[in-house]
């Protein structure tokens, strides 16, 4: 079978093709994506108000200077990584893999600093609803770290094959979105449950 | 005016490819059709078993354990292994087509999405094998009762329901993901947002919803899962927590979950009640942002699943407000469709027919809506056979018809072979008067006190069970004529030309079947809105030539 089409008068119109498409997905599936956390926070808000005991027995409340560190350190980390992306804009790409490997390793240190926390607490997964919430929300907010950084990794390894990055890399946007993402609900949750202590 | 003649003669392609990893939407779309089908069968089985058991008052075809997995089974196969699936598969189908676009977004994720669906539809059935059988708290999966696991066992079939539904959610959002994409970024040129087909943007307010939903049934599954099998409290009372916090979590997706069924519904009549009536769609714009009034208010009316379950009275009040304020973009719709209705010629072939019942159900359905949505009246008829009978009403009557008008009116376009109108006629005949024969008697069921979910019921209530009873055998019998219209049109039916319906929008100037890249580098430019039917103006730049392009195909094709 042989179909006939009019040619079109000028060039191909989709030339502008696939380049933006994963940028504009990404955004899209983070929207998405905020509202697990949304519907964490308010869960664990109405538990918490509603609760008669919200602290189980021998707990006192939590600590918050390890924790302030760790926001400090996953704060300053959104800087490092904008940096990153401003010496790949300016062409620097050793400037780029600096930087990176330092939000990386501010990432990683954050873990570390998570592990800590959760490895000297006296309360457990299953200690009420105190506990079944707090390690839910700085759980699956660690796990958002991790792929964070997994993604890093992965950028990172990419940036050392040739011609990858001329034109700008959208992974590379789209990790450093991801990663701004994951540093403004670590601020909601750190608010939420560090510094609302009292119910 | 140049004419450049492709050599489209490749070779035609294999069946094979709807069994294999394909990343063309075309396939992927009758690959979710097909699939979703194949459930649709088995959710329909359990109808079957349900209404069986129903025709006497007491509870003799199954134990009362088994009734209560096959409700719970017959709910989740049909919502999330045959509704969602198949419009899926509608949207795989139609959008890039309508919007002239080569593919989806992402074509790789796209066929993950669609891969997900047989193994979560695997990992559901498999259940009915487990210790315990399958999930029997209902679909709606409330804790206490489903957070309990007497046997003890890993894996129950409350289990695997989550997993299950937890992996619908991933591949559901997937999808989410490719066509909202695909709609913002690769629209035909010229094709602005008010020239962009209804069901475009009914398929965009539906998955936009998805996005903001679906979260929030997956963190409050992740925390279900968690009571189940990790020893947490969050819904547990006895540990602090509040079942009632799950029925929040739940509702408001599954709330805006009947509008991702029902709004691509709605574009499905607002596509073809143009075609058949030769007028144009009455108030394209208002219906096209009706759509998006829809999404916003749908999200702010999920507590009125919850009237009884202790919410305050402010919360009711404020949730029956907003609950009936949806009545208002939906009556635009309504009204749009009868405009354009109003002094049309109509056709009234299969597609019209079911449009028309699927209309009729749909106003009905709206009307009880109403009611529920009132507190006084919801407090007395919630959770008894007016429920169910309201919300078949919308999902079977209008959403399930309106689906079958869309099969039937774009089977020639995707399969390149015209569907038989005579079993179709029939098909809709079994299927409107099975439909309304019943779900109707659910209704005066409902009123007079008939609890849903029991598998024997006080004698006063048998007549109205017997008549629905028959009407689901009805429903059941009805599908006979449309399966043995599908596989033997796709066989042998006859050759579908381009646009056999006289239809206007971008696909039609596809051939039927389109190439594997629909238009690839050759997209015409959009010039003028859709619907403009008896109008005289062309859709695009160099329609006519473009017709007659594909016309002389055709003939050189039959002459062949």
């Amino acid at each position: 079978m042989t179909t006939a089409y009019p040619a079109p008068n000028a060039e191909p119109q989709h030339v502008e093709g696939h380049e933006k498409h994963n940028l504009t997905g990404f955004i899209i599936f983070l929207c998405s994506e905020s509202v697990i956390f949304l519907a964490f926070f308010s869960g664990y808000a109405l538990l918490k108000t509603s609760a008669l005991d919200w602290l189980p027995p021998g707990v006192e409340g939590l600590e918050w200077q390890m924790p302030l560190i760790n926001s400090v350190v996953l704060v300053s980390s959104s800087g490092t990584i904008y940096l990153a992306e401003r010496a790949m804009a300016k062409g620097n790409i050793w400037g780029f893999r600096a930087f990176w490997l330092l939000t990386m390793a501010l990432g990683s240190y954050f873990l570390y600093g998570q592990a800590v926390e959760w490895s000297g607490l006296q309360f457990g997964f299953t200690s009420g609803t105190f506990g079944g919430t707090f390690y839910l929300l700085t759980g699956f907010h660690g796990l958002h770290v991790a792929t964070g950084v997994g993604l890093m990794t992965l950028m990172l390894i990419k940036s050392f094959i040739p011609g990858n990055y001329n034109g700008g890399e959208q992974g590379v946007q789209a990790t450093s979105l991801f990663w701004h993402f994951v540093d403004v609900i670590w601020i909601i949750l750190f608010v939420l449950i560090y510094v609302w202590q009292r119910s | 005016m140049t004419l450049a003649t492709f050599p489209a003669s490749e070779p035609k392609p294999s069946w094979t490819r709807y069994f294999s990893f394909n990343t063309d939407a075309k396939v992927i779309g009758i690959q979710y059709i097909v699939l979703a089908f194949f459930f649709f069968l088995i959710g329909g089985l359990l109808a079957m078993i349900i209404r069986g058991e129903l025709i006497t008052p007491e509870a003799d075809l199954v134990d009362r354990t088994v009734y209560n997995g096959i409700y719970t089974m017959h709910g989740t196969v049909m919502l999330f292994l045959f509704i969602f699936p198949v419009l899926n598969g509608l949207n795989n189908l139609l959008i890039p087509t309508m919007i002239g676009a080569p593919d989806m977004a992402f074509p790789r994720l796209n066929a993950v999405a669609f891969w997900l669906v047989p193994i979560f539809g695997v990992l559901l059935m498999s259940s009915f094998f487990v210790p315990g059988g399958p999930a029997y708290s209902g679909w709606w999966s409330y804790p206490p009762v489903s957070i309990q696991n007497p046997l003890g066992h890993l894996i129950s079939g409350q289990g695997l329901w989550l997993t299950a539904v937890a992996l619908s959610g991933v591949s559901s959002i997937m999808g989410a993901v490719n066509f909202v994409t695909t709609i913002i970024r690769m629209r035909a040129p010229g094709m602005g947002w008010f020239r962009m087909p209804v069901f475009c943007w009914t398929a965009l307010a539906a998955q936009s919803l998805q996005l903001i939903g679906l979260p929030s049934l997956t963190g409050g599954a992740i925390m279900l899962l968690m009571d189940l099998v990790a020893g947490t409290t969050f819904y547990d009372p006895a540990g602090g927590g509040d079942p009632v916090l799950y029925q929040h979590f739940f509702w408001f997706y599954s709330h805006p979950a009947v509008y991702v069924i029902i709004l691509p519904v709605f574009g499905i009549f607002s596509e073809l009640f143009p075609v058949y009536a030769r007028k144009p769609l009455f108030g394209y714009v208002y219906v096209a942002l009706a759509s998006f009034i829809i999404v916003g208010l749908g999200l702010i009316v999920w507590v009125h699943h919850m009237f009884p379950s202790g919410v305050a009275e402010w919360m009711r009040n404020l949730f029956m407000f907003t609950t009936m304020l949806i009545a208002v973009p939906t009556g635009v719709k309504v009204f749009a469709w009868l405009g354009t209705l109003w002094r049309g010629k109509l056709r009234l072939t299969t597609p019209m027919l079911f449009c028309l019942g699927g209309l009729f159900n749909f106003v009905f359905a709206g009307i009880t809506g109403i009611m529920l949505a009132t507190v006084p009246i919801d407090l007395h008829v919630s959770n008894t056979y007016f429920v169910v009978g309201h919300f078949h009403y919308v999902i079977y009557g209008a959403a399930v018809m309106g689906i079958f008008a869309g099969i039937y009116h774009w089977f020639p376009k995707f399969i390149g072979r015209m569907p038989y109108e005579g079993l179709g006629k029939l098909h809709f005949l079994l299927t409107f008067v099975g439909a309304n024969l019943n779900f109707l008697p659910m209704h005066p069921l409902g009123l007079m006190g008939m609890p849903r979910r029991v598998s024997s019921y006080d004698p006063e209530f048998a007549f109205w069970n017997v008549l629905a009873s028959l009407g689901a055998f009805l429903l059941g019998v009805s599908i006979i004529p449309f399966l043995l219209n599908m596989v033997s049109s796709w066989v042998r039916g006859p050759k579908a030309t381009h646009n056999p319906w006289n239809a206007i929008g971008l696909e039609w100037l596809l051939p039927s079947p389109p190439a594997e890249d629909n238009f690839g580098e050759h997209v015409p430019v959009v010039i003028s809105r859709p619907y403009g039917y008896g109008l005289g103006k062309p859709l695009v730049e160099h329609q006519a030539e473009i017709e007659q392009a594909l016309a002389l195909a055709e003939q050189q094709e039959a002459a062949r």
